[in-house]
C-alpha cells in the first residue's frame, strides 16, 4: 500500500486520537511508531495490521474508522482543494470522480486507487462503484463524500452498501444541492504561501 | 454524405461563438471589437469590451507590435502574445482568423503558463473555461505538486535531524557527553590548518587521570564512571566554549584551545583544572580523590604543526609531569629533549 494511504491513516489515528494512541496502535501492530515515509510502498499487510490494530484499541467497527479517515482527509485543506478542482457543484464534483484516480496518477505515478465508476441508479440517486484489490476504500469514499456534500453546501444521504469480492459501493441520494452556503473555493490559492 | 470543403462558411451565433471559446473576439474590419467571450468580457471588465476599438484595448508584443488593423490582420496564423492595455495588463497568447466576406477576423485567447496569476486576479471559476480546456487540470496538477513537494519537504526535514543525531552521536563519548577520539582528529585537523594559514594558533594539552585506577579496582566501575562524569564537569567548567575536550582513551582526555595562549595561561588552566580534580568526589557516601598530570604544548612551537608530533610531544611532557611526582603540568620546549617515555612505572 501506498505511504501517502498508509501515512492518511497515521495523521488521523494521531491527529484525531493523540500521538500516545497513535504510537500505542503502532507498536499493537509491530510496527515503528515513526510512522510511515509518504512515498514508499508498504506491504499491505501492514496497513491492515495497523487498521486492526486501531479498530481494537479504540473499539470501534474497522467500517467506521475508515469512513472517518475519509471526513478527516476532506478536513485537511490542501486535499479539499485538491477535491473541489472535481466542479462547480456536488454533482459535478461525483461526476467528476471516475477521473479521480487518473488525476492522483498525474500527481504521483505510483499511488494507485481503486476504478472509481458512478451510475445513475434514479433521479438524483446515484451509486459509486470501488473496484480494487484493497478492500475498505468504499467506506473511506464514503466518508469523503459525506465530508464534500457539507464542503458544497449540499444536502446528501449517504450509504456504504455490502461488498461483494472486490467490488464495494456507496449509494448517494442527493436531497438539495444548495442545502446550505458551503465553503469557499477560489481555483487560484492567494497569492501570499 | 460528403463533407464540408475548405471555403464553407459556418454560420455560428456570436453567444454561441463565446460559449464555445470564452476567450474570444470578434473584431470588425474598421478595429471595433463587435463580441467578446464572456470570460474575456470578464477580464476586461469593468469597462464594456464590445464596441471599444481592439487595439485602444489590447497591446500586441509578439512577434511584432501591431498599429493599424492592417497590420493586425498580417498576422493571421502565427502564435501572438498580447496584453491588456489597462488594468491588471493580463498578458495572453493567442492566433486570428480572418472572417469571410469582409467580416473581420476572430480572435481566440488564453492565459498561457502565466494563468494562475490570471485566475486569482479575475477571481475565475472552472465554469469560466471551455470543458475542453486543461487550465483547470494545470492548476490542480500545481497545487497537487506542491502537496507532494511538501511531503518531500518533511522527508527531507526529518532524514537531515536523524543525520545530524548520527553525527552527533558518531562525535561524542557515550559516557562523559565529550568529544571522542574521532572528533578530536577533526577539531585538531581543523585547528593545524587555522594555524598553518596563519591564522592563529592553539594549544593541546593532554590530561591522564592520576589514581583512577585505584578507584576503579576499590570502589567498581560504576564509582569509576562516576569520577569520570565529575572529571568531564570539571574540564567544561575550566575550559571555553570554543575549545575542544575530548576523552581518548579510559582515562585520558586532550583539550584544545585555539587562540594565542602563552606558556602563563596554560599554566594557570592546568592549574585550575588539577584543583578542580583534585577536590574530594562523593562515590556513594565514600569521598574519592584523585588528581591529574598533565602535558602541553603549542603550534608556534612548530614550523609546520603537524598532529602526530604534536600529540607525541604533549605525551612526552605529560610523562614528564608523571615522573615528577604528578598532579602537574608540564610544557614540552622545542630542543629540550624530554625523558624518553618509559610509560609503564610512572602511569596512572
Amino acid at each position: 500500500m501506498h505511504g501517502l494511504v498508509n501515512r492518511s491513516i497515521q495523521c488521523f489515528l494521531r491527529d484525531t486520537y493523540g500521538p500516545d494512541v497513535w504510537a500505542g496502535v503502532a507498536v499493537d501492530a509491530g510496527f515503528d511508531p515513526q510512522g510511515f515515509e509518504a512515498l514508499e510502498l508498504y506491504d499491505a499487510a501492514v496497513t491492515d495490521a495497523v487498521l486492526f490494530a486501531a479498530a481494537r484499541r479504540l473499539d470501534k467497527p474497522r467500517e467506521v474508522l475508515l469512513e472517518d479517515v475519509g471526513i478527516y482527509l476532506v478536513g485537511v485543506e490542501p486535499l479539499r482543494r485538491l477535491l473541489r478542482f472535481g466542479g462547480e457543484s456536488y454533482e459535478d464534483f461525483l461526476h467528476s470522480l471516475d477521473e479521480l484516480p487518473d488525476r492522483v496518477h498525474l500527481a504521483v505515478s505510483d499511488l494507485e486507487l481503486p476504478a472509481l465508476a458512478l451510475d445513475a441508479t434514479g433521479p438524483s440517486r446515484y451509486r459509486l462503484c470501488c473496484v480494487g484489490p484493497q478492500p475498505g476504500f468504499g467506506f473511506v469514499f464514503a466518508g469523503i463524500l459525506r465530508a464534500m456534500a457539507d464542503d458544497y453546501g449540499a444536502l446528501a444521504l449517504i450509504e456504504p452498501g455490502e461488498a461483494a469480492g472486490e467490488l464495494e459501493t456507496v449509494a448517494i441520494e442527493l436531497l438539495d444541492s444548495s442545502f446550505a452556503a458551503g465553503r469557499d473555493f477560489a481555483l487560484a490559492l492567494p497569492e501570499a504561501r | 454524405m460528403d463533407g464540408a470543403r475548405p471555403d464553407d462558411p459556418v454560420v455560428l451565433a456570436a453567444a454561441d461563438l463565446g460559449r464555445l471559446m470564452p476567450l474570444s473576439l470578434w473584431v470588425v474590419p474598421d478595429g471595433q471589437i463587435r463580441a467578446a467571450g464572456p470570460t474575456l468580457a470578464r477580464v476586461c471588465g469593468p469597462d464594456p469590451i464590445e464596441g471599444a476599438r481592439f487595439l485602444d484595448r489590447f497591446e500586441l508584443t509578439r512577434p511584432r507590435s501591431a498599429a493599424t488593423m492592417e497590420e493586425v490582420r498580417r498576422l493571421a496564423g502565427q502564435r501572438l502574445q498580447l496584453r491588456l492595455r489597462q488594468g491588471a495588463r493580463t498578458a495572453f497568447r493567442g492566433h486570428l482568423v480572418a472572417l469571410r466576406e469582409d467580416r473581420g477576423i476572430l480572435v481566440n485567447l488564453s492565459f498561457g503558463i502565466a494563468v494562475a496569476e490570471a485566475v486569482r486576479e479575475h477571481r475565475l471559476t472552472s465554469a469560466d473555461f471551455a470543458p475542453t480546456d486543461l487550465t483547470v487540470e494545470l492548476l490542480y496538477l500545481t497545487e497537487a505538486k506542491a502537496v507532494v513537494m511538501d511531503e518531500l519537504a518533511a522527508l527531507n526535514r526529518r532524514l537531515r535531524a536523524a543525520r545530524s543525531a548520527a553525527e552527533t552521536q558518531a562525535m561524542t563519548d557515550a559516557l562523559t557527553g565529550l568529544a571522542n577520539r574521532r572528533a578530536l582528529d577533526a577539531a585538531l585537523a581543523r585547528a593545524i590548518e587555522a594555524a598553518a594559514r596563519g591564522r592563529r594558533g592553539f594549544a593541546l594539552l593532554h590530561l591522564d587521570l592520576d589514581l583512577f585506577k585505584r578507584v576503579n579496582d576499590t570502589l567498581g566501575h560504576a564509582a569509576g564512571d562516576l569520577v569520570l562524569l565529575r572529571v568531564a564537569e570539571v574540564l567544561r567548567a575550566e575550559t571555553r566554549k570554543h575549545d575542544t575536550v575530548a576523552r581518548v582513551g579510559g582515562d585520558e582526555f586532550v583539550v584544545i584551545l585555539p587562540g594565542q595562549v602563552d606558556a602563563g595561561q596554560i599554566d594557570a588552566v592546568a592549574a585550575r583544572i588539577i584543583a578542580g580534580l583534585e577536590a574530594p568526589i562523593d562515590c556513594a557516601g565514600k569521598p574519592c580523590r584523585i588528581s591529574g598530570s598533565i602535558g602541553a604544548t603549542v603550534s608556534s612551537h612548530y614550523a609546520v604543526p603537524d598532529a602526530e608530533a604534536m600529540l607525541g610531544d604533549a605525551d612526552a611532557a605529560l610523562y614528564a609531569s608523571k615522573r615528577l611526582g604528578r598532579g602537574r603540568c608540564t610544557l614540552f620546549r622545542p630542543g629540550t629533549r624530554l625523558p624518553a617515555d618509559k610509560r609503564k612505572p610512572g602511569r596512572d
